[in-house]
């Protein structure tokens, strides 16, 4: 047995996780101040898609990602720019995945965040002549801060947990999809069971260390900001 | 007269209720066989035989012939148990879990090589000519087919060659669907996946270790006399005709 062999998901699971977190951060940010600011008679509409891969079983995620990603999808022509035929059974490929499956784990607490702020310290900011911007960036933003942290430590948690739409779109290729749970999934198949313990006991450990975590700061939230 | 109305209700009720409890336990009874996902198609086919047959119901559970075995380890309800290696029936004897003499050879499995789009009639020079992404097989590890891919691949001297571009199905039914689904342009699966279809190799059965499909009644199902009337009628000529016409050998 090989710490090597473990290792190679390992890696390849947190880089999936990081690189994930930050695009949703990106992605997330917009679409969360529109959810907690407009009165947009649209927003719950806008707002139950972004949530539904929380109910939505991740086979049928995917399923559709599956056929998005192949050929005769949209993912076939992003990828013949490039000379490829498919985004399935890569990182790419994963990656977008991931920004459907994990998008309401970063958009909902950066929402929260952004209603928690409320108008007022928004409105002095303007009548101090603050532009937009100036008011997102300087206001906003540090008062959104522990949305940022838990969002950004649940996509980051919820990625690395990644099962079901990796198993169908992945292709089992190690270090490009084999993430930590496929690759235990395969040990227990293999009835390697010594690996399948380092890996599940690393699993618990960490998603202790992310709940422990979250409920820390989520307290911190529940405390009136000075 | 209302509460004359009542009991008889609750009588009929009861009456009812036992004769419902009652009925299927005494006729019929259901095997839960564990299948292994390359068989899936003439499995259903025999269910329906089977059940006109002997008058019981079969349940399927389909899957990877070593993911099967890890939940028979691990005590799945599974009665009969299909693989699609000579290897894991004998080891459920060997550690247990199922019942002594009766692992026997159902079917001996082909293996094949798939595409949907490429041009297959010299399938050998096809994977020479290495001109394709991605090539779908199942898992070597725990799907026999993926073993004799692996296998046919090596006699080909292409190991190297085509390792980055292999894509790992957890199955034989998920590797057939990365073919169909497009994502890889082609791919080895049992050759009764693909009976009928166009664009099929038949890879000669020298390049690969025989597929021997072995059987074997296992100990949650030695009490049971519709596991029993299944691992029968397995053998029967009936049986063997179908397993013969969806593309496996027989003994």
């Amino acid at each position: 047995m090989s710490l090597g062999d473990i290792w190679t998901p390992v890696s390849l699971t947190l880089s999936l996780a990081t690189v994930n977190t930050l695009i949703l951060l990106l992605i997330g940010t917009p679409i969360a101040w529109w959810l907690a600011r407009s009165k947009n008679r649209y927003r719950e509409l806008v707002g139950a898609i972004v949530s539904m891969p929380l109910v939505l079983p991740p086979t049928v995620l995917g399923f559709y990602l599956l056929i998005a990603l192949g050929p005769n999808g949209p993912g076939g022509w992003i990828a013949s720019l490039w000379g490829g035929r498919t985004l399935a059974f890569s990182f790419t490929g994963l990656v977008i995945g991931s920004i459907f499956y994990s998008l309401p784990f970063m958009v909902q607490p950066l929402r929260n965040g952004f209603t928690a702020i409320g108008t007022d310290a928004l409105e002095v900011a303007s009548s101090l002549g603050a532009s937009n911007w100036q008011r997102f960036w300087r206001v906003a933003l540090p008062l959104a801060r522990p949305g940022y942290i838990t969002g950004a430590i649940m996509t980051f948690a919820h990625t690395v947990g990644e099962f079901g739409v990796v198993l169908m779109i992945g292709g089992n290729i190690p270090g490009q999809t084999k993430v930590i749970a496929i690759a235990l999934y395969d040990y227990v198949e293999r009835l390697q069971w010594a690996q399948a313990h380092i890996i599940a006991l690393g699993m618990v450990v960490f998603a202790f260390v992310v709940i422990a975590i979250t409920l820390t700061i989520d307290r911190r939230i529940n405390v009136p900001m000075p | 007269m209302n509460r004359y109305m009542g009991r008889w209700r609750a009588r009929t009720v009861t009456v009812l209720l036992t004769v419902l409890l009652l009925t299927p336990a005494a006729h019929a009874d259901t095997v839960i066989v564990a299948v292994a996902a390359n068989f899936t198609k003439v499995a259903e086919q025999l269910a329906p035989l089977f059940k006109a047959e002997t008058g019981h119901d079969v349940t399927y559970s389909f899957g990877a012939t070593g993911q099967l075995y890890t939940q028979i380890s691990q005590g799945a309800p599974f009665e009969v148990f299909l693989a699609a290696d000579d290897e894991r029936p004998t080891r459920a004897v060997t550690d247990g879990f199922a019942v002594d003499g009766t692992v026997f050879t159902y079917a001996i499995g082909a293996l094949a090589l798939y595409s949907t789009t490429l041009d297959l009639s010299d399938g050998a020079a096809v994977l020479q000519g290495g001109d394709f992404e991605k090539l779908a097989i199942a898992d070597p590890a725990t799907a026999p087919y993926g073993l004799a891919a692996v296998e046919t691949i090596a006699k080909l001297g292409l190991t190297d060659a085509i390792a980055p571009k292999l894509v790992t199905g957890e199955n034989i039914t998920q590797t057939l669907q990365f073919i169909e689904s497009a994502n890889a342009e082609l791919g080895f699966v049992a050759a009764s996946q693909v009976v009928g279809k166009s664009n099929v190799w038949l890879v000669p059965a020298a390049d690969y270790q025989p597929i021997r499909q072995d059987a074997v009644l296992l100990k949650t199902g030695a009490d049971s006399e519709a596991a029993k009337a299944y691992v029968a009628f397995l053998k029967s000529q009936a049986a063997l005709a179908v397993i013969k016409a969806a593309g496996y050998g027989v003994e």
